[in-house]
């Protein structure tokens, strides 16, 4: 009965594969194709879980599928059906059958048809990935499917200015959300000695010994899982981006964030329950968290007067109530509340351009001048000012960017006297010379080699924020983020032997993917003069194909499930060692800031408004 | 434009300004105007050739894009040539080696968005970004009608004192940095500001266009505002001044909090720019772009016009007098191929059109409402005041759209009992989509049981300074101009309809656009009521009677609402039919029916999702059903592809398949022989047909600029606009799913009358006159009687002959609507 949950990810996989081979000519394939896969998936999913309540569902565990094997290392694919699951699931299948229906004739003759429904049946992949892993490895695969195919529906309009940035923007939320996960996933490895399974979890006593003997690195693992939660979900103080979201379809923006992906906080809360309800202090910050996100995004939903971002704000305010709901270990309340603001936010969206005539006839009907609201019984000085604060969002967005992104980005633009020869000229020696000392184990004192890994990843973690920071030259952000693959190795071998299989499991994924989108940067630059990462430059427009296999190899540089970079840099992970707590950070931080970078690059060269010919293009602000 | 030579003048720079914005109405009030409006004044090609240097718009296709009509033979190659050959003569072989194959290709430029380009490049700052998105947020909170929950807390005194107000009695500021704020206070003038900020007088104003067109919406929005405070049913007070002022501010902030107070001006670092009133000069890719315009739209034209000669050679040989019925209906170009069914289908009928507002005039106050609406053409302002009574409220309730959902715990309940509603409520609209309080329905707009105060009791009878009802005499008037103007005073059929018409769709923003232009984007039922009921009014028809137009009193007009989308028709005050018109009225309703099926057949071959090879009962309930899909966002075409206008007896088009192409307007030149009426009915043609004519041309030749883009990502900003996402600018024009079938040609009208008579009535009013002698419409004149055509050119009527010899006959127009999607050639009709 359990390996049947396997069909539920194979199905939207086989869908997602069917419609990437079909010509973008054919509208009514792929949209059939779609439906299908939806169809299929959604009576599937009904059918089993009658069966499952029939018998007396239980909970159901598809268990330790080993997906690539080496001395000492296993990675684990793991599959997980409850309650929580089944609603996620059902209520998923559901909302992804209409919306596919609707889309089909929404988006008829809309020149991206074809990338709708590949980047749609994509996050329909991640999403029940997501819902029915077992594990956080395979929960993190599930993860950065969405993430991807997020980056993808919001610059759906790539040939736009806002659609591009905010694409960028969320992406680069969701990455600080991915710092969480694999922190949590690092430290939970040192925890359990194993890759937890969520069935383990379940296990009381066995949670409970292993809190009271590492209560430090158990509070660590559910903070970091807030974090992650707190990001996918718009929670404070990471909220604003659920509104900046919406620059896509509006049926994509309804199911997306509307509904589907914006609650999958809320289910890595309730999927992680077991572990971190025995900490009080975390279920403290839990409700705190999602009190105040309550509390300001209605404010901030109630002076909103664009429809699709009242919405948003509303569903943030709803969510945080599920978060207190699932502190306090209402898990039914939690899972029927999801459903039901799943639905009614979805809806309200598709239905929102509506809003116009019917609030107009209304209006025509029943208007009386100047309608009294709560506030405006206030003292003048607190309603002016918590009024501006919310039509400001609580600077939630200025926050992000003056705590997060400027540092690293000042960091970055301190190196800006590097060129590709001063990179190569400063850092290969440098290069060397650790090679060889982790090489011969004998070279330096122990205690010295102890220290070195902290300043290797350091060097790192700065290559790939000068990537990130770079405005110039896209080839040379791009070999520094390669560089960076091969500091953070170095500076992990010094922790034991990297076998052979491992280092060339992951440098062969590097490289690969480096030397192709090496080319493809080569390439463009020598069709085009104008080329930087200054702006956007849209290049995907007279580019298709070249973008698209820049796309890949971005997707394989930036250790993209389940590339074997991603294999790699979860070995890495595995070599740190539970005491190394700045390294692992460092680490991450380094991977996270990559992916974005990488993106950037992606995004600024192959993106937004084409400007080489006279044609239709909007301007900045459309 | 402006003189940059001069110095700064706040006043008329802001005038100048105002005239080139977008002037787009609030969404409730959607009305069709030509988008460039403000260089009507001058030639067309000049005009459009000024407004791609100046302000980066694409006027005409792509140079790429004609070649490929012409590869694809929608432009024939003989056409070609002949056209060319009578346009360039003996040059001919040179430039067709031009319009073929020679590469003008070039990076697009324009003038506007020079100077402030120098942030970026200069001073490594993106202003825009830094300040439109805050500057969108507060304009779109202030102007709100009804979104958001907690309104902007002070607005009465207008914009600047609202947020001076604020920022006086905040916590918190509008700004960051201390210097802003100061001079939120200090100044008044836009001046000081702009010395800061650019610091040569120079260049004032040709920052202040760059910086407002960098958001061309909200500017024309604000702008609009300002003029028509009346287009806001929650007023508000603002000035494009105001605006400006604040951006200035904000401009300010920004710049002050990156670089402290100490910054250069723009004018010292900046790079030298074009002026935006320097000359411009004519390429040879203009001279391409207007022969291949020439070329594509005449290609068009002269099949138009060689069907009419013989069309022209047949006329006036079968004259019936005895009608069973006549129909009136609006010169729409969507009634085009309606009326062509009921003729096909009752020979004895007889059709004329007049615009959809049949001549009255007034304001409308449906039952239980609270405010009134305009049912007539926008710049018209009536006097009087027509009301419904009896008939029960009609607003249903929507718990989706009310703020009951925004809050925290009503929110949690709501989400938890409604949200599984909504889950049902989707899949039921998904799978059997059906009328909600959601869909905007023309019949919604007029109970069919309710009854109009249309004949004012007493002169005291007003309210809020509008008269109640029409006066006899009012009346008389107003009946008598219509039929006569249509040329329509006897051969009085037992029934008259007069149909107004409507739309109805759900999920769209555009609604306005799809009703009834001449009623001011409201749907035409109450106007056709209203005249039918004077034109039954036995004393009008007893004062007719004097002046010459004898109504039998065995005819009854009978008004009705024709809705476009659905192709359904509802008739008013048929109780008042006796039994022998009852007994005719039901016959004409079955003919109706099978009209409406048979028109719903020719325009669902637009619509790739259904099969037009079905039968027209079948299609019809298909077309039905898109007018109230959430998911449709094409419910109807509109007033795509309209190319033509006809001012004449219906006879002059009867016979040939214009595929919907057409507006037209009932005229008899022997009724008229001054041209008075005519020159009235010039005055309405040109603004209203032309108006629409070039909105869908710029929406289409610049979807992105001129046009609001693909409507699927948009957000509803306020009621007023639509905008894509949260922080963009709003979107004017059509979007693309309007404008994608069109063909941007512009509007030919043809007139029925001697051309000294048709020359006088377009030269009685310079505005109408404007259009013609500046070729923003062409004009050609039909002399009556003969097959003689004339073309009006640099003011004077010249002989025309097209190129084209004759347009083929097609026996079987079902078989030629089945067979394609795209424009369809004229065609002549077998003769009914």
């Amino acid at each position: 009965m359990s390996a049947l949950i396997l069909g539920f990810i194979l199905i939207p996989f086989v869908g997602f594969l069917v419609s990437l081979v079909i010509p973008k000519e054919k509208e009514a394939l792929l949209s059939i194709s779609a439906f299908l896969t939806a169809g299929i998936q959604l009576s599937g999913i009904l059918t089993y879980s009658v069966y499952w309540i029939y018998k007396g569902h239980p909970s159901l565990n598809l268990k330790e599928i080993p997906l690539f094997e080496s001395r000492g290392y296993i990675f684990y694919l793991d599959f997980y059906f409850d309650k929580i699951g089944a609603v996620f699931l059902i209520t998923g299948a559901f909302l992804t059958f209409l919306v596919t229906i609707y889309s089909r004739y929404y988006l008829h003759r809309e020149s991206g048809y074809k990338r709708f429904f590949n980047t749609i049946l994509l996050f329909y992949v991640g999403y029940n990935l997501t819902v029915l892993s077992g594990n956080f490895e395979t929960l993190f695969i599930g993860w950065e499917l969405l993430g991807i195919s997020s980056f993808l529906l919001i610059a759906f309009y790539r040939e736009r200015y806002l659609p591009v940035k905010n694409a960028l923007k969320v992406f680069s939320i969701y990455r600080i959300g991915d710092v969480g996960l694999v922190l949590a996933m690092w430290a939970s490895h040192h925890l359990w000695n194993e890759n937890i399974s969520f069935a383990k979890l379940n296990d009381f006593s066995l949670v409970h010994q292993h809190l009271n003997e590492h209560s430090i690195t158990g509070a660590f693992i559910s903070l970091m899982i807030l974090v992650t939660a707190a990001t996918k979900s718009a929670q404070l103080p990471f909220s604003s981006w659920l509104s900046r979201a919406m620059e896509g379809t509006t049926p994509s923006s309804a199911i997306f964030y509307g509904s589907l992906s914006v609650h999958l906080g809320a289910f890595l809360m309730l999927r992680t329950y077991p572990f971190w309800h025995q900490q009080h202090s975390i279920q403290l910050l839990i409700i705190l968290i999602g009190l105040s996100t309550s509390i300001i995004s209605v404010t901030i939903a109630r002076v909103q007067s664009s429809v699709k971002s009242k919405i948003a704000y509303a569903s943030i305010g709803q969510i945080g109530l599920i978060f207190i709901e699932i502190a306090l270990g209402f898990e039914k309340l939690a899972l029927l509340h999801f459903a039901g603001n799943a639905f009614l936010r979805t809806y309200q969206l598709l239905v929102s351009p509506s809003v116009v005539s019917y609030l107009i006839r209304e209006q025509f009907y029943h208007y009386v001048p100047k309608l009294q609201s709560i506030e405006d019984s206030f003292p003048k000085r607190i309603e002016y000012s918590i009024y501006l604060l919310s039509l400001k969002e609580w600077e939630l967005d200025s926050l992000m960017n003056y705590l997060i992104w400027k540092p690293l980005k000042n960091v970055g633009r301190k190196l800006d006297f590097l060129t590709i020869k001063r990179l190569l000229i400063l850092f290969v020696p440098i290069y060397c010379i650790g090679l060889l000392i982790s090489v011969k184990a004998n070279l330096l004192p122990d205690e010295i080699t102890g220290y070195l890994p902290y300043p290797f990843s350091i060097i790192g973690l700065v290559m790939v924020l000068k990537a990130f920071s770079e405005r110039h030259r896209p080839r040379l952000s791009w070999l520094l983020v390669i560089m960076n693959h091969l500091w953070v190795l170095l500076a992990i071998s010094f922790n034991e032997g990297f076998g052979a299989k491992e280092t060339v499991t992951y440098l062969g994924g590097v490289f690969i993917s480096g030397i192709i989108g090496y080319a493809c940067l080569s390439k463009l630059k020598s069709m085009e003069e104008d080329y930087g990462l200054n702006r956007f430059y849209g290049y995907s427009y007279e580019y298709p194909k070249l973008s698209l296999l820049f796309l890949l190899s971005c997707l394989g540089l930036m250790a993209f499930p389940i590339t074997p970079t991603f294999i790699g840099e979860d070995i890495i992970f595995n070599h740190i060692h539970a005491n190394q707590l700045v390294l692992a950070f460092f680490t991450a931080l380094s991977f996270v800031v990559m992916g974005i970078a990488i993106f950037r690059i992606y995004a600024r060269l192959f993106l937004g408004p084409y400007t080489k010919k006279h044609l239709e293009m909007p301007i900045k602000s459309a | 434009m402006y003189h940059s030579k001069d110095k700064f003048n706040e006043t008329e720079v802001l005038h100048t300004l105002v005239h080139y914005l977008p002037s787009q109405a609030p969404l409730k009030d959607f009305v069709h105007h030509n988008t460039l409006h403000a260089f009507q004044h001058d030639s067309f090609y000049k005009a459009i050739v000024t407004a791609t240097e100046v302000f980066g718009y694409k006027t005409t296709l792509s140079i790429d894009e004609f070649r490929e009509l012409y590869q694809s033979g929608t432009i024939e190659q003989t056409y070609f040539n002949r056209k060319l050959k009578a346009l360039k003569g003996t040059d001919f072989q040179s430039w067709k080696q031009k319009l073929l194959t020679s590469d003008y290709s070039s990076k697009p430029q324009s003038r506007v968005g020079q100077l402030r380009a120098n942030w970026k490049s200069e001073y490594r700052i993106d202003l825009d970004l830094l300040t439109q998105p805050a500057l969108f947020r507060v304009l779109c909170s202030y102007l709100d009608q009804g979104i958001a929950i907690w309104k902007f807390p002070v607005h009465h005194q207008g914009f600047l004192t609202s947020i001076r107000e604020m920022e006086k009695n905040a916590f918190v500021s509008f700004f960051k940095t201390k210097r802003a704020k100061n001079l939120l206070f200090s100044e008044t003038d836009l001046s000081p500001l702009l010395k800061i900020i650019v610091g040569d007088e120079a260049l004032y104003a040709q920052y202040l266009f760059d910086q407002q067109f960098g958001h061309p919406g909200w500017s024309g929005m604000v702008a609009h505002v300002e003029m028509n405070p009346n287009s806001l049913i929650d007023p508000k007070t603002i000035s494009l001044k105001d605006m400006i002022f604040f951006e200035l501010l904000m401009e300010i902030d920004a710049l002050d909090n990156k670089f402290g107070e100490n910054w250069a001006p723009l004018a010292l670092r900046a790079k030298a720019v074009t002026p935006l009133d320097q000359k411009v000069v004519l390429t040879e890719a203009d001279e391409v772009r207007k022969l291949w315009q020439e070329i594509y739209e005449w290609s068009y034209y002269d099949q138009v016009l060689s069907g009419l000669k013989s069309n022209l050679s047949n006329m006036g040989k079968a004259t019936t007098i005895e009608h069973d019925f006549q129909a009136l209906l609006c010169i729409d170009d969507r009634e085009c191929s309606f009326h062509g069914y009921v003729e096909m289908l009752a020979p004895a009928c007889q059709t004329f059109n007049t615009p959809g507002f049949f001549g009255v005039e007034f304001y409308y106050k449906p039952v239980h409402s609270n405010s009134i609406t305009k049912q007539c053409p926008a710049p018209v302002t009536p006097k009087y005041l027509i009301k419904e009574i009896g008939a029960s409220p009609k607003s249903e309730k929507d718990i989706h759209f009310s703020g009951n959902t925004d809050g925290l715990f009503r929110g949690l309940l709501i989400s938890q009992t409604v949200g599984f509603f909504s889950a049902l409520k989707l899949a039921l609209n998904i799978f059997r989509p059906s009328f909600s309080p959601a869909t905007s329905a023309s019949f919604r707009h007029m109970d069919e049981v309710s009854t109009l105060t249309v004949e004012n009791q007493s002169p005291s009878d007003i309210e809020n300074g509008l008269q109640i009802g029409f006066t006899l005499d009012e009346m008389v008037v107003r009946v008598e101009n219509v039929l006569r103007s249509i040329g329509f005073t006897q051969h009085f059929a037992p029934l008259i309809y007069a149909f107004g018409h409507g739309s109805t769709s759900v999920n769209n923003t555009h609604y306005a656009g799809y009703d009834c232009g001449a009623c001011s984007g409201r749907p035409g039922s109450v106007n056709a009521r209203v005249f039918s009921f004077m034109a039954n009014h036995p004393k009008v028809r007893e004062a007719l009677r004097i002046r010459g137009i004898d109504i039998p009193d065995t005819s009854r007009f009978v008004g009705g609402l024709h809705d476009t989308t659905r192709d359904d028709i509802t008739f008013y005050d048929e109780s008042y039919l006796n039994a022998e018109l009852m007994e005719k009225h039901l016959k004409n309703k079955a003919i109706f029916a099978q009209a409406l099926a048979l028109n719903a057949k020719e325009r669902s071959r637009r619509f790739e999702t259904i099969d037009t090879r079905l039968s027209p009962a079948e299609i019809h309930e298909k077309v039905k059903r898109r007018s109230v899909s959430l998911f449709e966002p094409r419910p109807e075409l509109n007033h795509a592809t309209n190319a033509l206008c006809f001012v004449g007896r219906r006879e002059l088009s009867a016979n040939l398949f214009l595929d919907r192409r057409a507006f037209m307007n009932s005229f008899d030149y022997r009724a008229d022989a001054e041209g008075d009426y005519l020159a009235g009915i010039m005055n309405a043609v040109a603004p209203v047909c032309g108006g629409i004519n070039l909105e869908y041309f710029f929406s289409r030749t610049d979807n992105h600029k001129l046009g609001a883009g693909t409507k699927l990502p948009h957000n509803v900003m306020g009621l007023v606009g639509v905008a894509n996402g949260i922080d963009g600018d709003l979107r004017t024009g059509l979007p693309s799913q309007m404008i994608e079938a069109h063909d941007p040609i512009r509007l030919l009208v043809i007139v029925e009358h001697f051309p000294d008579i048709v020359l006088r009535s377009i030269q009685k009013n310079p505005a109408t006159y404007e259009w013609f002698e500046n070729d923003w419409i062409h004009l050609i004149a039909v002399v009556p009687n003969t097959t003689d055509l004339y073309l009006f050119r640099k003011g004077t009527f010249i002989p025309y002959h097209p190129l084209i010899q004759e347009v083929p006959l097609m026996e079987d127009i079902t078989r030629l609507i089945e067979a394609s999607y795209e424009n369809l050639p004229v065609y002549r009709l077998k003769q009914i």
